[in-house]
Parts: C-alpha cells; structure tokens; sequence
C-alpha cells in the first residue's frame, strides 16, 4: 500500500528524474567515448573535477552558466588526457582510465582546500533555481515532474536528443559508430582513426563533467568531499544497460533514480524496523539485476578497448 | 602528356625479419589492366596497401598522375592523400563497419564529417545507378554485420567505385563472388577502362587472368620476378613464374566407400533469414568417400557449416557422427566426436587473431598429454610441435610465436589445415576450402583432402567452385534453398543449370 501511494505520489517522479540527472549526462558520455572504443574509467574522478571547478569558478564570481562551462572545459582535458594515453600511446584504457580517476579526485581536493584553506563548513553558492514556466508549471501530474525542474535538467534531456540525433543522423556520428566497430573502415576511407577516437572522448568526459556540476550547483549548493560517490561507476554499468543508445540510457538513469528516490521514501517510512543502509544498497542490487538481463543482448562495440596502430593487423 | 598514370619506384617493406616487399617497381598506363600474382603471402597486398597509404614504406616513392597527366610525387602513409589522388582500393580483408549499413559504409568519408544535416537521398542514387551498371547487388539498408561473405564483398567494391577511382586496385576481389558475378564484374571493369581508369587487380584464379588483364606482373617472396603481355602468356609458364616449378597435378585413386561417418537426419534449422535456415535435410557422408555439396551461396551453405560444427540449435533432426547420435550438439562436443572443421570465414571463426601461430594450431587439443601436463600448457611442447606443422605444411610468416592475425590469407588457411589434418578427424567439413589460395596451395588442400578420405575420412566439402567439387567429390549433392537434392550427374553444364534451379 505504502509502495503504491509513493509511485502514484508527484514528488516521487519529480525526485527520480532529478537524481537521474547527473547519471543522464554521465550515461550519455560513457556511450560516446565507448562507441569510439574507448572505456573511460576516468568518469568518477570526471565526476568529481566537474563538481569542484563548476561550483568553486561561481563561488569566485563567475555566472552559473559560466561555471557550467568551465566545468565541461574541465573534463575535456581530463578527457583528452585520457584519449591521448590510450589512443595514439595505446596503453591500457582499464589502467589509464583507474589513475585518472585517483589523479582528478585528489587534484580537485587539493585545489579544493587550495582555494579555501580555513573554512569548515563549506561555503554555499546560489544554485540554479527550478525553471519557471507560467502555465505548464499547475499542470496536475507534469507540472511538478516535469516543469518544475532546473536548467540542468532540461539541458540533460536535450542532450539526450542531441547525442542521438548526432549518432544517428550526422556523418561525424556514423564515423564514430564505425570507429569504435572497426577502426580499418574508417582509415580506408581517409578519415583519421586517432582525430575521431580522441575527439569523442573528448567531449563524452565534457558530458560526464557536466553530470558533477549538477550535483554542486543545481542539486546541492556546496562542493563536500566524497559527494559523487559512485556515481561515475554507475553510468558504466547503465551504459551496457542502454546497449550504447540514448534513448536507452535516458531509460536506464531514470530506472535507477526512481530506486533511488523510491528507497528515501521506504527508508523514512519503515525505517525503524529495518537498517537504512539496507535501502541504500537497493538501488544498486536492482541495477545489477537488471544489467544481467539486458547485458546478455547487449551489442558491444566490437573495437571496444582494442587499440589500433597504423599499419598493423 | 606520357600514357603512365602510375609509378611504384623501388619500393621496401620489412616487417620484423619479414622481407614484404624488397625494392619493387611497378608502372601502371592509362586504361590498362594489370594482374598482379604471386604465391600466398608473396606480398601483393603488402605492396598495395603501401600504394593506398595504409603502411609507410621503409623506402622508394609512388608517383601518380594528376589531372593534366604530370606524374606527381605521392605523400607516403595517407590514404587520404591516395584518395583524393583518385586511388581506390578494394580491400582483401573487408575494412567494412559491422555495425552500419551498407549505405553509410559507402559513403563514409566522401561526405563532409561536421554537417549539421545529412541528406543520403543524391548518395543512395548514386549508388543505384552504380549496381545498375556494375550488377553488384547489395542490401543498402540492412547493417553489413548481418549480410554474406559474398554481399559484403560487393559492398566493399562498390565503396571503391563511389568514390570515382581513376586508378582501381582490387585485392582479390572475386575470392568470394560466383562465377558469373565475377565474369560482370570484370566485363564492368573492362568498360570502365575504356574511360581511362586503370586497374591492377590481385587473383588467384588464373583463367580470370588471362580473360581479362593486359599485363601481367608476378611477385615471388617479394621481389618482382617477370612481367608479360598476357597475349603471350600461358597457365604453365605463369605458374613457373611463380613458384619457380609447375604444380603437381592431385590424383584421386578408386576406393571402396566404408560405414557412415556423418548422419543427418531430417535436419530443420530456423536462421535469421531465409538463406541460412535448412529445411528437412539429409546427408550421409562414408568413410573413405568426399562428399561435395555445390550450390550458389547463400543457399543454406553457412547453415549446414554451422549445423556440423555444432554452431547451431537445431529445431528438428538428429545428427551421428561415427554412428553415435551427438544428442547436444556444441562445438566441443562434435570436435570430441572427431570432426575437424575448415570453417569459411577463417579471420573470424577459424583463427583467434591475437593469440600466437602456435597456440591457435593446439587450441582444438588442449587436452592432450603432449600439450599441457596436469593442466598447465608446455609452451616449449607447443612451439616444438608447432615448428614441425610449420614445416610440413609450409605456413609462412613472421614464425610460430607471432600473432595469428599477422599471416597473409593464405597462411592462415594452412594453419587452420595443420591444425584440422594433425587431429586425423573422423570427419572433416570443409567450407571453401580453398578461397584466396595461391594454385598451388589449393592444390595441396586437395592432396590433404584425398590423403584423408584415403586414411579414412569422410569429407563433407562445400564449394562454389564447381571445379573443385568435380575434381575432388566422389558424391556431389546440390544445395538450394535450404534444400539438398543429390546429383547423379557428373557434367559441368547440367550441375550449373541445377544450382541455378532449373530442373536438369
Ligand atoms: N602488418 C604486418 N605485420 C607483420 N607481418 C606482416 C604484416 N603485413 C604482412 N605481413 C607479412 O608479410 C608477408 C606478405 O604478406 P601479404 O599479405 O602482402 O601477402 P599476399 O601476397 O597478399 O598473400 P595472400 O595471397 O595470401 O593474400 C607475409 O609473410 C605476412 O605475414
Ligand atoms: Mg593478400
């Protein structure tokens, strides 16, 4: 009875699709740098550089949206790092990936306590505010869900369609498609393998960077240490959930925000008789059930962690 | 203006210790044919893919001519250099996306990358109008993953014509057509030369040759060994050109057939398409007997492969092999009740690429006590063994602890027989067997072929080549539609007329 009053309950569906938010950008980068053919386990540590710069470059003065890109700029160059160490040098994307994470989270610690050596509670910014469209805003169900969310938000759904349209109906998305398939059909044909592989790794860590702005600057108004927590690691589970499609992986972010927020709720409503952290693992169970059924028709870029080298076979 | 459109000028390639190419020079007129040859892995493609920039050559110089006929040095290393100096190359091993269509394969590259709209309408009738004039029919729309060999082979030349070559290289570029696509396709190119295109094209089959080049160049162990007219050359003395000595001509001696090795029994199997389902399909191969199963592909040839290899789930029928019903049919299970198996598609099914040459010719009898000892693999044991079938069965590269990828074509062919013939199988499926083989590697194929039916073998041999089932096969059963029907005849023309489906 409980479970049902939550699902049919507005605030429900409002808080899935708000905790879904940063695992839709997340999502969303994974599927690009890997359907180049490139693991990019640097997207925790992504995560966490784009929290830090987005929310410190708007505690120094910048805009939000200025703070936004500087955070996107923060992750393409841990993003190129990345590329350039398994693309053109080859090493290993599992290796390289790990230490850029260790590397991005502690350098924005460090930066983090750099910049502010003396406060304890971390100081507080004017996040993005919930959008405020005039009518659509009393609709009875969409209203909250839907229109009454932030910029941010909005801007993950549009990438959402931005990432399929590019994808699906340009020439550079069928280039990346194929690159990270078979990287000879692409030099065949004149194309740089290394300019599209680091290209999309590039901007996929941008996309992932953009999922930790949203966590210091819409969802939360401070930067704390340990806020990602997990999940980056989360977006490259859901990225095998969504079979590397976008439409997909919108599905597959919502599905784990909705056991997210679903588990707040049971928690404060049965919380007494059983231990929270029970509800906390809950999400993550359920997403691994249900990568284990999607995984198995899962069509996994055929090149993914290969590289490739002019001139061999 | 000189009539030359090409010069390769001394050009070198070395791969470790391997000599690919050592100081080949090559001219190429406008509107002529040129046929290079040359033994598996003398390094034809090698040569080629320096000329369309894929490898960097240790040294020498390409010059092409340009668009008033001046020869023009070529920048070394850049397909795209090749490409916009009109070169295109039809790749043996396909460079083709899986993932994508046959469309977007075509077109990748030839169109701008950063487009914010993509319109495929002008490419999609461009290449109409070129199946039309070529004959290479293709599905357009249906990811290349899931079309055949044969289809995937069209798409990858019709890649090379989109792009307007004036300078055509074709690798090999009938190995999986059927005659009469092949016969097309050469008619289509000798008219395109009449506009000025010139070709060098790469075969091992030698009448193509002769049909249809101008010239004729032969590589041997990478040094260019003679140049003809093909006016004046014959199948002998380019075989001598060779190799250096003419091929042993096989001979297959009568024997009296023994008990069944392979039984299937009303086998139905249910593919994703019509072309690789089966339909209620019997065969009998004996001991001591080849049994040819002829047929135009995609008629249910990939089907029946993977039926015997254990590759599929059948939906109806039973399948014996040396007279024990195999009730879960699974790769281990028929490679234990001794079918050895020549699969056709040998980059994908037949080798495992990274792993070396040694390991992939043990990888079928792990179990073996010479192979491993309480379950640890005897590398010294393996790269020993692995050195003899080198040896006796002439698999040349850069050595056994090399990775099986880097082989020419026709090597891994031999590897996948070294490892098949050394098991001595009940039963031995052989798919193709002998695509892309230099004459005389093929002709060692059919020796190995009758040296087991002698042994004892039954050999169930799938072949387009019609040729090849009519030498070899003591039974010969037509495949069609999924169907088998067999053939009394042993005549060229009515067996053709049967595989075309028309009754005979
Ligand atoms: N990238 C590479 N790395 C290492 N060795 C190579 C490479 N490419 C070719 N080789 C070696 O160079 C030699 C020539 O190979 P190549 O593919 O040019 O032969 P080929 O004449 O095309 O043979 P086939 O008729 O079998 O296709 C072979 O011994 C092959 O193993
Ligand atoms: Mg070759």
């Amino acid at each position: 009875m409980d479970i049902l009053n939550i699902l049919l309950s507005e605030s429900f569906w409002a808080a899935s699709l708000r905790i879904a938010t940063p695992l839709i950008f997340g999502v969303l980068g994974a599927l690009l740098c890997e359907r180049a053919g490139v693991l990019n386990l640097g997207i925790e540590g992504i995560f966490v550089v784009g929290a830090m710069c987005g929310w410190l470059a708007v505690w120094l003065g910048a805009g939000l949206w200025g703070g936004v890109l500087v955070a996107a700029l923060a992750g393409a160059f841990f993003g190129l790092l990345h590329a350039i160490l398994t693309v053109p040098l080859g090493l290993s994307q599992h290796v390289s990936g790990l230490g850029i994470t260790l590397f991005a989270t502690s350098v924005s610690y460090f930066s983090y306590r750099t910049a502010l050596p003396n406060v304890s509670s971390p100081p507080r910014i004017e996040p993005f505010q919930p959008l405020d469209f005039p009518v659509l805003a009393d609709l009875p169900f969409f209203g909250t869900v839907l229109f009454q969310q932030t910029a941010l938000t909005w801007l993950a759904l549009f990438m959402v369609v931005a990432v399929w349209y590019v994808m699906n109906r340009t020439a550079l998305g069928i280039a990346i498609q194929a690159v990270g398939d078979n990287p000879d059909s692409v030099e065949a044909q004149g194309l740089s393998v290394f300019a599209l592989r680091i290209g999309a790794v590039t901007a996929g860590s941008s996309l992932m960077a953009l999922g930790g702005a949203f966590l210091t600057m819409s969802a939360f108004d401070a930067f704390f240490f340990g806020m990602v927590n997990g999940r980056g690691w989360v977006c490259i589970a859901l990225v095998i959930f969504a079979s590397w499609r976008p439409g997909k992986a919108l599905l597959g972010a919502l599905l784990f925000g909705a056991f997210d927020a679903l588990q707040v709720r049971l928690q404060t409503q049965m919380g007494a008789a059983v231990p929270g952290q029970v509800f906390l693992m809950a999400p993550y169970i359920l997403s691994i059930v249900a990568l284990v059924i999607a995984a198995r028709s899962a069509d996994y870029p055929r090149a993914l962690l290969t590289p490739w080298f002019k001139g061999q076979r | 203006m000189s009539n030359i459109v090409l010069s390769l000028n001394g050009l070198s390639k070395k791969f470790g210790s391997v000599v690919a190419n050592a100081d080949v020079s090559l001219t190429l007129e406008r509107g002529e044919v040129l046929a290079l040859l040359g033994e598996n892995g003398a390094g034809k493609t090698t040569l080629m893919n320096m000329l369309f920039g894929h490898y960097l050559p240790d040294s020498g110089t390409i010059d092409v001519a340009d668009a008033n006929g001046q020869l023009c040095p070529l920048q070394l290393g850049h397909p795209l250099a090749a490409l916009s100096a009109g070169i295109g190359m039809v790749h043996q091993h396909f460079t083709l996306a899986e993932n994508i269509n046959a469309l977007d394969n075509i077109t990748l590259g030839a169109e701008p990358l950063l487009a914010v709209r993509r319109s495929t309408r002008l490419a999609r009738s461009k290449i109409d109008r070129i199946i039309e004039k070529s004959g290479l029919k293709a599905p357009l729309s249906t990811p290349v993953g899931r079309l055949s060999v044969g289809e995937r082979q069209r798409v990858e030349i019709l890649k090379a014509l989109y792009r307007d070559a004036n300078i055509l290289v074709l690798d090999e570029p009938t190995a999986v057509l059927t005659p009469q696509e092949a016969d097309t396709l050469f008619e289509n190119i000798k008219a395109m030369t009449k506009d000025g295109i010139s070709v060098i094209f790469i075969s091992h089959k030698l009448h193509e040759v002769l049909a249809f080049s101008d010239r004729i160049a032969v590589l041997r162990h990478g040094v260019k060994v003679g140049e003809m007219a093909t006016s004046q050359a014959d199948e002998k003395a380019i075989a001598r050109m060779m190799v250096g000595a003419e091929s042993p001509k096989v001979e297959r001696t009568k024997i009296a057939t023994g008990d069944p090795v392979l039984q299937l029994k009303n086998i139905s199997v249910a593919g994703r398409s019509k072309r690789d389902s089966l339909e209620f399909v019997s065969l009998e191969v004996h001991a001591h007997e080849i049994l040819g199963i002829a047929g135009i592909s995609g008629n249910g040839q990939g089907a029946l492969a993977q039926v015997v290899s254990g590759l599929m789930t059948l939906s109806e029928g039973t399948i014996q092999v040396g007279g024990k019903e195999i009730t879960k049919p699974a790769p281990q299970a028929m490679i234990s009740a001794g079918v050895g198996r020549i699969p056709e598609d040998r980059h994908r099914e037949g080798i495992i690429g990274a792993m070396t040459v040694a390991e992939n010719m043990v990888i079928e009898r792990l179990e073996d006590s010479d192979i491993q000892s309480r379950g640890l693999l005897r590398p010294d044991a393996i790269e020993a063994y692995a050195r003899i079938l080198e040896h006796s069965y002439d698999v040349r590269g850069p050595g056994v602890t090399a990775a099986a990828r880097l082989l020419s074509g026709g090597n891994i062919q031999k590897l996948i027989l070294a490892r098949v013939f050394e098991r001595a199988p009940k039963v031995i499926l052989a798919s193709q067997p002998t695509r892309g083989l230099d004459m005389g590697a093929a002709a060692e194929v059919g020796r190995r072929l009758l040296e087991a039916r002698e042994r004892g073998a039954g050999v169930l041999l799938i072949s387009e080549d019609l040729d090849e089932i009519l030498g070899l096969a003591d039974r010969i059963m037509i495949i069609r539609d999924g169907q088998l029907v067999e053939t009394k005849s042993h005549d060229r023309e009515a067996i053709g007329l049967m595989m075309a489906g028309e009754a005979a």
